[in-house]
């Protein structure tokens, strides 16, 4: 067996979004993940976000490197164009093809071995550049798809399932992510929909380069006592800085946190982001402090996950290299080509 | 001053010589010596340049050298008629190089030995570290200077005009008053000094008007050019020389002659990235997402390339790669020339891979290729190189101008449209529906519901579905195989021409061996030896590829590598009796000469002749 077709059946009562899709459209392939493993809520979680957002499948394009976590694109969203590439060097693909035409969602989906260990170079020059995406990192703490090895966001101490103690220090790419440029900064649990899913469409939302590291348990490799990227010892350590409802520009705002409790920031589009358990007004904006709150808590062996850090009014690549408006790729002889009289010019001042 | 040190007659010829400048890296004789060469153009005579240079900012030797050619033989021909040896360093070597009978001028501000100077040839002293000392007091100018006093003199002494050079000199610093009357200054005291003290020698450039409409440039701004007009819409590169002045170049012309004239935008994308398997990279997700895209790199930066390049070929993603060729091995002889990376693109990456190569001859062949590989890329779907090297890449060539038609429109290939899908098309990615291997693709965001599929490099069958099916993953190389026959009619046709009198003989060149093959096959008609030649401009090769080895009974293959890679590859592909291709090699990093070709064909042709006699 090689490839699952899932039946294209499609209840007539299943509601609709805004753009007439069912949240089925959002489907893809059935999964050949084990079950039970994170990636699959990670899609679960992806598919309810885009339906949500009344988000057009065609105006998404989904890339991945190699690995367990980068199948997942072929288990969502099954009418966008996607991209399986080659192992840790999805950040440059995506940023080539969004270079390549600006008006697009862009999705990048990686794994902690991806983007890590074999592709860390990769991943930080995606941030610097500002790359408009949504990079989303399944971490597992191993690398899934050959067996089990230790990858690089393994913590100190950590066992594998044959015993193995890791003794590298782990690469936190939250930490590595804000401090390479990265405009939009989370971190979430695949377990916990209800974190998971505002933050993605809050990085939807947002203009630059959004990243959301989701914890992401193995079942089959890194799932055991001993683990610091099990099921249960995330729940155990897991500190929910924060949750988010997000509030697409147009529509009212209705949630209300506690006088104290909550804060609320615009996004470039309008659209606003409440969160409750604020940890300071500005907090969110301010690098340093971010950067402080995840150490701070790291030393003490806890997991924050939430919003860590957002520059509402960030910048992109397509900014950076002023790039004209409509996309590159729809351009045409008559924008692209000076022209026969002009290379006359060019001949005569080379004589 | 003017030495003989033998009697033997001084070399006497009239637009037909060699001048080899030797100087210091960073000393800044670089911008005199392409004036020396400029004005020689001026006159309406050929030159072909050679910059050889070290790997080095400052200090180490470095050379140029001038073929001056009213007949047009632009390439090396060997040997040096007049060395201009300005560099201690280099001193001993450099006179070894010169023909018996030639010239050498040096600066004899302090007194040499005779046994400095080699015998059987003319030396000719002028001061010029005195002349400078006694007229600028600024180090820095008395340094710079030399070079311009030393055009002074040779003006003089090969006998040019100089107003010509006056005039050069002005438009070289149009915009700059001062530099411009200090540079004429400074010329006229070089100029006065042989003219006092001096007689013109044997060699002498006469006015003529062989130059033509020619232009004057290096291939890597040629290359550039040609993205420019072929629609290349993003660019992603890593420096690595000798191809980092592509890039560079295709940034000034897009910064000119590709800006919104509204908004004051870019209508492209360039991005420096951080290193070659990132440059790739973004081509490939470029070109998957329907933008023209290319790079530009070295040897190292082909083999980061190579799995990404595996990537393309297999999930058939156009991508343009410029491959400016230098000597390798490794960090090799980074800024010496070879074709040493024949196989290494022909063949790139893991798996069986078979790759499009174009070989350009010359700046003109740079712009065309350029252009053209943009095009095959979204024709054929799949990476294309464009096989420069140092020698075309970073020496001034002087060759055809550019042209362009207007009514030109860019191929960009079989691409399933909105349309084309809700008039109910089929679209099946991998599927060979013509013919000619080649499937339709479709750009992401075409349509709602219909034409998405996920890109991989694995396995999958013709709807592009995941699938390690033997027969799938048959039919898929095999189609691959159909396109790259396809190619074979598609890509720029080998150039053949015969010789002057029936030949048994051939010989097969490429690249930038070509000007100098020009000159061996005059040599050699001079010597009774006659050969037809085919100059191949393409990988995979058309079928007069081998009807040409097919109608010989012996072929050379001249190529500047130690393998003998392409005779290699003429084996491998086209199934050759590896007996009937004799290699002829040269590979030392400096560009081939004319003399080289003549001394490895002739000597094997005659032997081959007296075989026959005897
Ligand atoms: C160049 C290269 N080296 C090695 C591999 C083998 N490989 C495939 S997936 C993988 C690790 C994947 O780990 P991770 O990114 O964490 O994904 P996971 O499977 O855990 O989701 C490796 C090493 C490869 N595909 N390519
Ligand atoms: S091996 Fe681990 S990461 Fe891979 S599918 Fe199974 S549970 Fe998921
Ligand atoms: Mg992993």
């Amino acid at each position: 067996m090689t490839y699952l077709a899932k039946p294209k059946f499609h209840h007539p009562s299943l509601p609709k979004n805004e753009v007439g899709f069912t949240r089925r459209d959002y489907e893809g392939k059935v999964s050949t993940l084990c079950a039970g493993c994170g990636h699959d809520s990670i899609s679960a979680a992806v598919i309810q976000a885009c339906w949500e957002m009344n988000i057009e499948p065609h105006k998404v394009a989904k890339l991945s490197g190699i690995g367990c976590s980068s199948k997942t694109p072929d288990y969502f969203l099954g009418n966008s164009h996607g991209f399986n590439t080659v192992h840790g060097r999805m950040p440059s693909v995506l940023t080539g093809a969004n270079a390549a035409n600006k008006d697009l969602l862009y999705f990048g989906f990686s794994g902690d071995g991806d983007s890590a260990s074999i592709g860390l170079g990769q991943f930080a020059h995606a941030m610097r550049r500002g790359v408009n995406m949504v990079y989303m990192l399944e971490n597992n703490g191993v690398y899934g798809l050959t067996k089990g090895q230790f990858s690089a966001t393994a913590d100190k101490g950590s066992r594998s399932k044959r015993g193995a103690v890791n003794a590298d220090t782990p690469v936190d790419t939250v930490s590595l992510a804000l401090l390479m440029g990265a405009t939009f900064v989370a971190r979430s649990f695949s377990g916990d929909k209800r974190q998971l899913v505002p933050l993605i469409k809050a990085a939807m939302a947002h203009k630059g380069a959004a990243f959301i590291d989701i914890i992401s348990p193995c079942v089959t490799f890194n799932n055991h006592v001993g683990s610091t990227k099990s099921y249960d010892y995330m729940r155990e350590h897991n500190e929910v800085a924060n949750c988010l409802d997000f509030v697409p520009s147009r529509d009212e705002i209705t949630v209300d946190y506690e006088e104290g409790e909550s804060a609320k920031v615009t996004l470039h589009d309008g659209s606003v982001l409440e969160l409750s358990k604020n940890r300071g007004e500005h907090a969110f904006r301010d690098k340093t402090a971010a950067m402080n709150y995840i150490q701070e808590h790291q030393v003490k062996g806890v997991i924050v996950t939430g919003l860590l850090y957002i520059q509402p009014e960030a910048t992109d690549l397509h900014e950076h290299l002023n790039t004209v408006d409509v996309p590159l790729n729809r351009l045409t002889e008559k924008e692209l080509c000076p022209g026969a009289a002009v290379l006359k010019e060019i001949n005569a001042s080379l004589r | 001053m003017l030495h003989t040190t033998s009697q033997l007659k001084p070399i006497e010829v009239v637009n037909d010589f060699v001048v080899k400048f030797a100087t210091i890296n960073g000393s800044g004789s670089a911008s005199a010596n392409e004036l020396f060469a400029k004005s020689i153009l001026r006159m309406g005579v050929p030159v072909g340049t050679r910059n050889i240079f070290p790997s080095n900012i400052q200090g180490l030797p470095t050379w140029f050298e001038v073929r001056v050619s009213e007949k047009g033989w632009l390439g090396r021909r060997g040997g040096v008629d007049l060395m201009v040896a300005l560099n201690p360093q280099s001193w001993d070597a450099d006179m070894k190089e010169i023909d018996p009978g030639g010239y050498l001028l040096f600066d004899n501000s302090k007194e040499l030995p005779a046994s400095s100077f080699p015998a059987g040839i003319t030396a000719i002293g002028v001061p010029l570290t005195n002349i400078c000392n006694a007229a600028y007091s600024d180090a820095r100018q008395r340094q710079l200077f030399k070079n311009i006093v030393y055009v002074g003199a040779l003006s003089f002494l090969l006998d040019m005009d100089a107003a010509v050079i006056e005039k050069v000199i002005a438009e070289q610093y149009m915009k700059k008053e001062r530099l411009l009357a200090s540079n004429v200054e400074a010329f006229r005291l070089g100029r006065d000094y042989a003219e006092q003290n001096l007689k013109p020698i044997g060699l002498r450039v006469r006015t003529s008007d062989t130059v033509g409409d020619r232009i004057l440039i290096d291939g890597n701004h040629a290359a550039a050019l040609g993205f420019v007009y072929g629609g290349a819409m993003v660019c992603a590169w890593y420096p690595i020389t000798p191809s980092t002045s592509v890039a560079e170049a295709f940034q000034t012309y897009c910064s000119k002659l590709r800006i919104d004239p509204e908004t004051g935008k870019k209508r492209v994308a360039i991005v420096h990235a951080e290193d070659e398997l990132a440059s790739i990279g973004m081509v490939v997700g470029a070109g998957w997402n329907g933008a023209r895209a290319f790079t530009a790199t070295s040897g190292p930066g082909i083999s980061l390339m190579s799995e990404f390049i595996g990537l393309a070929y297999f999930a058939e993603i156009p991508a343009t790669i410029v491959n400016v060729q230098r000597g390798g091995p490794s960090t090799g002889m980074p800024s010496r020339t070879q074709q040493s990376d024949i196989l290494a693109c022909a063949y790139a990456s893991h798996g069986d891979t078979k790759h499009v190569l174009l070989f350009p001859e010359d700046p003109h062949e740079c712009f065309d290729d350029a252009a053209a590989a943009l095009d095959l890329a979204e024709r054929l779907q799949t990476p294309i190189f464009v096989m420069s090297d140092l020698d075309i890449g970073m020496n001034q060539h002087l060759s055809a101008p550019f042209e362009w038609d207007d009514n030109r429109l860019y191929d960009r290939g079989k691409v399933m449209t909105k349309e084309m899908l809700d008039a109910g098309t089929v679209f099946s990615r991998y599927l060979d529906v013509d013919g000619d291997g080649i499937p339709f693709r479709t750009y992401p965001g075409t349509h709602p519901t219909l034409g998405g599929y996920f890109a991989r490099g694995t396995s999958r069958n013709a709807n592009a579905q995941y699938s390690e099916a033997g027969e799938d993953y048959v039919y898929n190389v095999q189609r691959l195989l159909k396109k790259f026959e396809t190619a074979k009619t598609l890509v720029p046709q080998p150039v053949i021409r015969e010789a002057a009198r029936p030949a048994h003989a051939g010989v097969i060149y490429y690249g930038s061996t070509s000007p100098a093959m020009a000159e061996t096959i005059e040599i050699l008609e001079a010597k009774g030896l006659y050969l037809d030649r085919l100059r191949l401009r393409a990988f995979p090769f058309s079928d007069s590829v081998r009807e040409f080895i097919d109608k010989h009974d012996r072929v050379f293959v001249v190529e500047q590598n130690r393998d003998g890679q392409i005779r290699t590859l003429l084996i491998n592909e086209l199934d050759i009796n590896p007996s009937k291709l004799v290699s002829v090699l040269h590979y030392d990093g400096a560009p081939i000469t004319a003399r080289a070709i003549t001394d490895g064909i002739a000597s094997q042709m005659t032997a081959c002749l007296q075989r026959k006699a005897g």
